[in-house]
């Protein structure tokens, strides 16, 4: 009789890797050994538990078998030997092998800085957070991003080896210099979940389980340094914008704007603890980009029906948040919530001062301010633009859709 | 302690800089050269001349080939460099920036495949 299912195993390991993978790193200073050994676990687990059921705590058990496993390559290799002493002489020998909360948290946010550290390019360090942190197989990452297997693993083999050669340190960035590092951090988990909630192509608007992957990597940070309001935004962003998934698709696969969005779809649980989060940010008071985009979700929220959103509001956080992150797309959206005070003109200037010509956002929205202009013929053309540069289907459905529906020009 | 390359590049074709600047750019890297030295962070350092100077040196079958110029074909060559001591790579970046300051250039940072022996 088989007592835990594989795909049981599979579920616990991505809830415990990321813990078994930080303790290990700190006891034995090698990140790669201590993925190995974890993972070694982890075949190990596939073994032992279900036949024997799970242990009492498969925490423990993962980090002593690993442990145990890590020990085994070090005698095996004299070369490692003295490091290893060394380790023992910094860390102490065997401690305790259940986990204690305090010091195993400490272990994987200095994991996570490590994984995010700015020497490395975004694409490695959204690579190595999900498979470190949140205990995603490699094969799974590659499907996620779309790339063959074995670049992922390139990638993830590359960016380890520079950790491991640069010495880019386990620790979390002392006082000051914290909020700086921990943009890079946070930059790292909104990638994941941006790829989840837009694939950049493919046929299906999102990949759910890399937006969700994102929300448990932010609700982690969260708890990790509940001090940090940044922190706190993000996890709300990501919860008020996932929120809507339900409503985001259309029967026929086509994306569904916000404006026409059915409302009572939206999942009134993530948009409970959204707002929750985004009230506590306002009483701290130490607005950042994320916190204010949260506060912009919270608006679209708060409204029952599209024409009941409090647009004046919006512009007001759109105008914050471009002092705080003065692009071009911040200044995009905020022309959107401009048009939607009814000053359409108005916004259509802004727009065309952008320098976004080669994003396709710009050019729908574009052609949408000069639909609603009555100006068919460069909408039109503002539509074509915007086709010509998106890759994901469903929002070329829907932009093909508008498209269609301008009147034929003076009739 | 791991020791890292601190590498200045010079990009062909790119006039020198005013004199002044010059004179004080060489002042700012001589006064952040004492303060390595102070903080026992200084190994080694050298500006190199252009990389028209340059002969490489070539060994094939006993015999050995020498060509003029760089012999690296890119644009950018390394104009001068400083070897430092470091306990970590966020504490060679921190030297790095300052480096990047003083010589009014980007600076590369690249770790020593081993510490030295002592």
């Amino acid at each position: 009789m088989v007592l835990v299912e594989a795909a049981e195993v599979a579920r616990v390991f991505r809830e415990c890797s990321g813990r078994a993978v930080a303790t290990l790193t700190r006891r034995y200073r090698d990140l790669g050994l201590a993925e190995e050994a974890v993972q070694e676990a982890f075949v190990q687990a596939l073994a032992h538990w279900p036949v024997e059921g799970l242990p009492p705590s498969p925490d423990g058990w993962i980090i002593t078998t690993a442990s145990r496993r890590a020990l085994d390559h070090l005698r095996r290799e004299s070369t490692r030997e003295r490091r290893h002493e060394e380790s023992q002489e910094l860390y102490g020998p065997d401690e305790p092998t259940t986990p204690d909360e305090g010091p195993v948290i400490d272990d994987q946010l200095r994991l996570m800085f490590t994984c995010c550290h700015p020497s490395l390019s975004p694409d490695a360090q959204v690579a190595l957070t999900l498979r470190l942190i949140a205990g995603l197989q490699t094969n799974e990452i590659a499907r996620a991003f779309l790339v063959p297997e074995t670049t992922m693993a390139q990638r993830l083999v590359r960016a380890k080896n520079k950790i491991r050669d640069a010495h880019i340190p386990y620790r979390v960035p002392a006082g000051e210099e914290l909020p700086a590092r921990l943009t890079w951090v946070l930059a790292a988990i909104y990638l994941v979940f941006n790829e989840g909630y837009v694939a950049s192509d493919g046929e299906d608007l999102g990949r759910p389980d890399l937006a969700n992957e994102a929300i448990r990597l932010a609700r982690h940070v969260v708890a990790l340094l509940p001090k940090e309001p940044e922190a706190r935004g993000l996890l709300a962003l990501l919860l008020l914008v996932e929120s809507r998934r339900p409503a985001r698709t259309a029967a026929d696969g086509a994306m569904v704007v916000l404006a026409e969005q059915d409302r009572t779809q939206w999942d009134a649980d993530l948009v409970a603890e959204g707002h929750a989060l985004v009230r506590a940010c306002l009483r701290e008071n130490r607005p950042g980009p994320y916190q204010v985009q949260a506060a912009i979700q919270a608006v679209h929220a708060d409204a029952a029906r599209a024409e009941d959103t409090d647009w004046a509001q919006i512009v007001a956080l759109y105008d914050h948040l471009l002092s705080l992150m003065p692009t071009p797309v911040v200044a995009l959206n905020r022309a959107i919530a401009v048009a939607e005070t009814g000053r359409v003109p108005e916004a259509l200037a802004l727009v065309d001062e952008l320098a976004l010509t080669g994003y396709h956002l710009f050019h729908a929205t574009r052609a949408d301010l000069l639909r609603r202009l009555g100006r068919r013929h460069e909408a039109t053309d503002a539509y074509d633009a915007a086709l010509r540069l998106t890759s994901n289907q469903a929002e070329a459905r829907l932009l093909a859709r508008r498209r269609a529906a301008l009147a034929p020009p003076n009739g | 302690m791991n020791q890292y390359l601190l590498t200045v590049h010079s990009v062909e074709g790119q006039p020198m800089p005013p004199k002044d600047a010059m004179t004080k750019m060489y002042a700012d890297v001589s006064a952040f050269n004492e303060t390595m030295r102070a903080k026992g962070v200084w190994v080694f350092a050298g500006g190199l001349h252009p990389p028209s100077s340059a002969t490489v040196v070539r060994a094939k079958d006993g015999q050995f080939i020498l060509t003029d110029g760089p012999f690296s074909e890119a644009k950018e060559h390394v104009g001068g460099f400083w070897v430092i001591k470091a306990p970590d790579l966020d504490a060679a970046l921190e030297w790095a920036k300052k480096a990047s300051v003083a010589c009014g250039g980007p600076v590369e940072v690249r770790p020593f495949q081993e510490p030295p022996a002592s």
